[in-house]
C-alpha cells in the first residue's frame, strides 16, 4: 500500500486542497494520503474535495493548530463529475457532502448544553467533589460527541480561571469549537473577572436563552 | 506594470475574502454594550445592514461606511479601483448618493511609495466616477498593504433601501455575475486564464452607481450589495428571519471559469466559513458542486441584489441590461418556509 504525506501547515487555502489533489494524482497504488494542516476549515475544505472525488476521508485534530487528514485514495476512482451523477440517481446530492463536512473533527451536538454550577460536584466531602469534577471535565474532552456549549456560573466560575485544574481540558473543548461561557455576575462576585482564563462571558440573558434553546443539559 | 506581488505575504486570501466570518462577528456585534437609543439612527449595526444611515433633516439622512482589504490583484492601480468600487458601493446599495470618501491606507515603510500612489490614483479616479470628492484620509506603517475608503452619501430617508424589508411575491434581481473570489483565488496560485482574470477585474471595478440609479425609479423593497458573506449568505440576511426564498441557480449569472476553478477545488477559506454558517439555511436540489461553491464565493465588489415588486421586475431587468449589466431574475421571495433558501 502506498503512503504519502502532504504538509500544509502553514499554507493559506486553496493550498493545501491544490497541494493533496497534486498527491492524490500521483498515487500509483491504493493507498492513504496524509495531508497536515493547522486549522479545521482546511480540514473541510479537504474533505469536500475528498467526497467530490468519490474518497473517503477522516480528519483528526492532533493539537492546537495542528490536523491531520487521511484520505484513502483509489487510483482511476469516479471523477467528480461522475461521480455528482450517480449521486443525483439516489436523490439529494446534498447530504453526501453534508456528511464529509460535519464529521470529525467537528464533533460537537447542537443543542447539547453541558451546566456547570459549581466546582464540585455532587454532594459530600468538598475535596471529593471537586476531584470528580475535574474528571468530569477530562471525561467530557474524551467522548466522540462535544457539547455545543459549556457553561459555569456560581462556583462553576472557579472552574475557568486560573488555579484550575480543568484549564487546559477546556481550553482543548474551545479548540474543538465548543463554546465556553462563564457567568460575569459570577466572576465579580468571587473577584475573579480578571481570572478569566478560557472562553467568554455570559449574562443571565444568555443562560437563560441558552438553556431555553436547548435540546439537552447535562449537569454532574 | 508595478506589481506588489513579490512584497505581499502569498495566499493569504485579499478582497473580501479576508472579511472576519460572519458567525464570529455576530457572536461579538451581539454583546457590544449600547447607548442610550436614537431615533435619529436609521439604521445601526442591529440590523447588519450595508452602512449607517443617520437622520439629520426630515428629508435628509447621512449614510456612512467604511471598507478596506488587503489586495486581491496585483496590479496596484487596479487593486486601489477595485477596494474604492467596493467601498462606494455600500452607499448605493442603500439607496444613496456619494458625497465625500477619506482614504484608509496600511502601508510597509520599506515598501516602493510609488506603489501607494498608483493604489490611491486608482482608488481617486473610483471616487471622482461616482461624484464623490475625496476630503482626506489616514494611513499606518503596517506589515501588509490594506486600502479602502471611509465613504459618507446622502439619501431621503423615505426613499433608503433597507436590506431585509422584502415581502413575499417580491422577485429577486442580481446585477453582477458571481465568481470573482474564485477567479481571484485562482489567479492567485497562477491557475486563472487571462481572460477569466480581466472578467473579474472589469466587473470588480464596476460601480454599482448606474444600478442603484436605474433601480429608484422602481418599487424596490430591499436592496443589498453581494460582498464577503456570497450571494446566499447576503441573501440570508435580507430575509431577515422573516420570509423565505427561492433561487433558481440557472438563471444566477456566473462566471464560467469560476466554475471551472470551483471543480478544480481552487477553494477559498471565507467560502467555506460562508458555508459553515449558512448550512441550516441552505437546501440545494440538483445543484452542481461547482455552483454551491460559487454561490458561497465571497465577492469583492459585488453586484447588487434588488427584492423588486413582481409588476416592476420586467422593466427594471431590461433597463439595467440595457446598461451593459448582466443583471438576471434569480429567484422570488415565497411566505416563511422550512427551508430559508432553496436552490433548485
Amino acid at each position: 500500500m502506498e503512503t504519502k504525506i502532504v504538509d500544509a501547515r502553514g499554507l493559506a487555502c486553496p493550498l493545501p486542497v491544490v497541494n493533496a489533489k497534486k498527491a492524490v494524482g500521483e498515487f500509483q497504488e491504493d493507498g492513504v494520503l496524509t495531508v497536515l494542516v493547522d486549522n479545521e476549515i482546511a480540514v473541510q475544505n479537504l474533505q469536500k474535495f475528498a467526497a467530490q472525488r468519490g474518497l473517503s476521508a477522516a480528519g483528526e485534530k492532533k493539537a492546537d493548530k495542528e490536523y491531520e487528514v487521511k484520505i484513502q485514495v483509489v487510483p482511476g476512482k469516479a471523477s467528480a463529475s461522475q461521480k455528482k451523477e450517480e449521486a443525483q440517481v439516489g436523490g439529494e446530492v446534498k447530504d453526501d457532502a453534508e456528511e464529509a463536512i460535519s464529521c470529525s473533527p467537528d464533533s460537537r451536538k447542537k443543542g447539547m448544553v453541558v451546566v456547570l454550577s459549581a466546582n464540585t460536584m455532587g454532594y459530600g466531602e468538598e475535596k471529593l467533589g471537586k476531584a470528580l469534577m475535574k474528571a468530569f471535565v477530562f471525561a467530557l474532552t474524551k467522548q466522540d460527541v462535544l457539547p455545543e456549549t459549556v457553561m459555569c456560573y456560581n462556583s462553576g466560575a472557579y472552574l475557568t480561571c486560573e488555579g484550575s485544574g480543568s484549564l487546559e481540558d477546556f481550553k482543548a473543548l474551545e479548540a474543538e469549537g465548543v463554546q465556553i461561557l462563564t457567568c460575569g455576575t459570577c466572576l465579580d462576585f468571587y473577584e475573579i473577572k480578571e481570572k478569566l482564563a478560557v472562553g467568554s462571558v455570559t449574562n443571565m440573558y444568555e443562560i437563560v436563552e441558552t438553556m431555553e434553546r436547548a435540546k439537552i443539559i447535562v449537569r454532574p | 506594470m508595478r506589481k506588489m506581488s513579490e512584497k505581499i505575504v502569498f495566499c493569504k486570501g485579499g478582497g473580501c475574502t479576508a472579511k472576519l466570518g460572519a458567525g464570529v462577528l455576530s457572536h461579538i456585534l451581539e454583546r457590544l454594550p449600547k447607548g442610550p437609543p436614537d431615533e435619529k439612527l436609521l439604521i445601526g449595526y442591529d440590523s447588519k445592514d450595508d452602512a449607517a444611515v443617520y437622520q439629520v433633516a426630515e428629508d435628509l439622512a447621512i449614510v456612512q461606511t467604511l471598507d478596506f482589504f488587503p489586495p486581491m490583484v496585483e496590479d496596484p492601480y487596479l487593486f486601489g479601483k477595485i477596494a474604492a468600487a467596493n467601498a462606494l458601493s455600500d452607499v448605493y446599495a442603500m439607496g444613496g448618493e456619494v458625497k465625500t470618501a477619506l482614504n484608509i491606507v496600511c502601508f510597509p515603510e520599506d515598501m516602493d511609495l510609488n506603489i501607494l500612489g498608483e493604489i490611491m490614483r486608482g482608488g481617486s479616479e473610483m471616487v471622482q466616477a461616482a461624484g464623490g470628492i475625496l476630503a482626506g484620509g489616514h494611513s499606518i506603517a503596517d506589515n501588509s498593504v490594506k486600502y479602502g475608503l471611509s465613504v459618507t452619501g446622502v439619501v431621503h430617508p423615505k426613499k433608503m433601501y433597507p436590506n431585509n424589508q422584502g415581502t413575499p411575491g417580491d422577485v429577486l434581481i442580481l446585477t453582477k455575475k458571481l465568481g470573482v473570489g474564485i477567479i481571484c483565488t485562482a489567479a492567485r496560485i497562477q491557475e486563472a486564464s487571462k481572460e477569466a482574470l480581466q472578467e473579474a477585474i472589469a466587473s470588480m471595478t464596476t460601480l454599482n452607481k448606474r444600478a442603484s440609479e436605474i433601480s429608484r425609479s422602481y418599487r424596490v423593497h430591499a436592496c443589498t450589495d453581494v460582498t464577503g458573506f456570497g450571494f446566499l449568505g447576503h441573501l440570508h440576511e435580507m430575509m431577515g428571519g422573516r420570509c423565505s426564498c427561492r433561487i433558481e441557480a440557472r438563471e444566477v449569472p456566473v462566471m464560467k471559469e469560476a466554475l471551472h476553478y470551483a471543480d478544480e477545488f481552487f477553494l477559498t477559506a471565507a467560502g467555506q466559513k460562508n458555508r459553515n454558517h449558512l448550512k441550516d439555511f441552505v437546501r440545494f436540489k440538483e445543484v452542481s458542486f461547482a455552483m454551491e461553491e460559487v454561490l458561497f464565493d465571497p465577492q469583492t465588489s459585488g453586484g447588487l441584489l434588488f427584492a423588486v415588486h413582481p409588476d416592476d421586475v420586467e422593466n427594471l431587468q431590461k433597463e439595467l441590461q440595457a446598461e451593459g449589466l448582466p443583471a438576471k431574475i434569480v429567484g422570488r421571495i415565497t411566505e416563511k418556509e422550512e427551508a430559508e433558501i432553496q436552490v433548485g
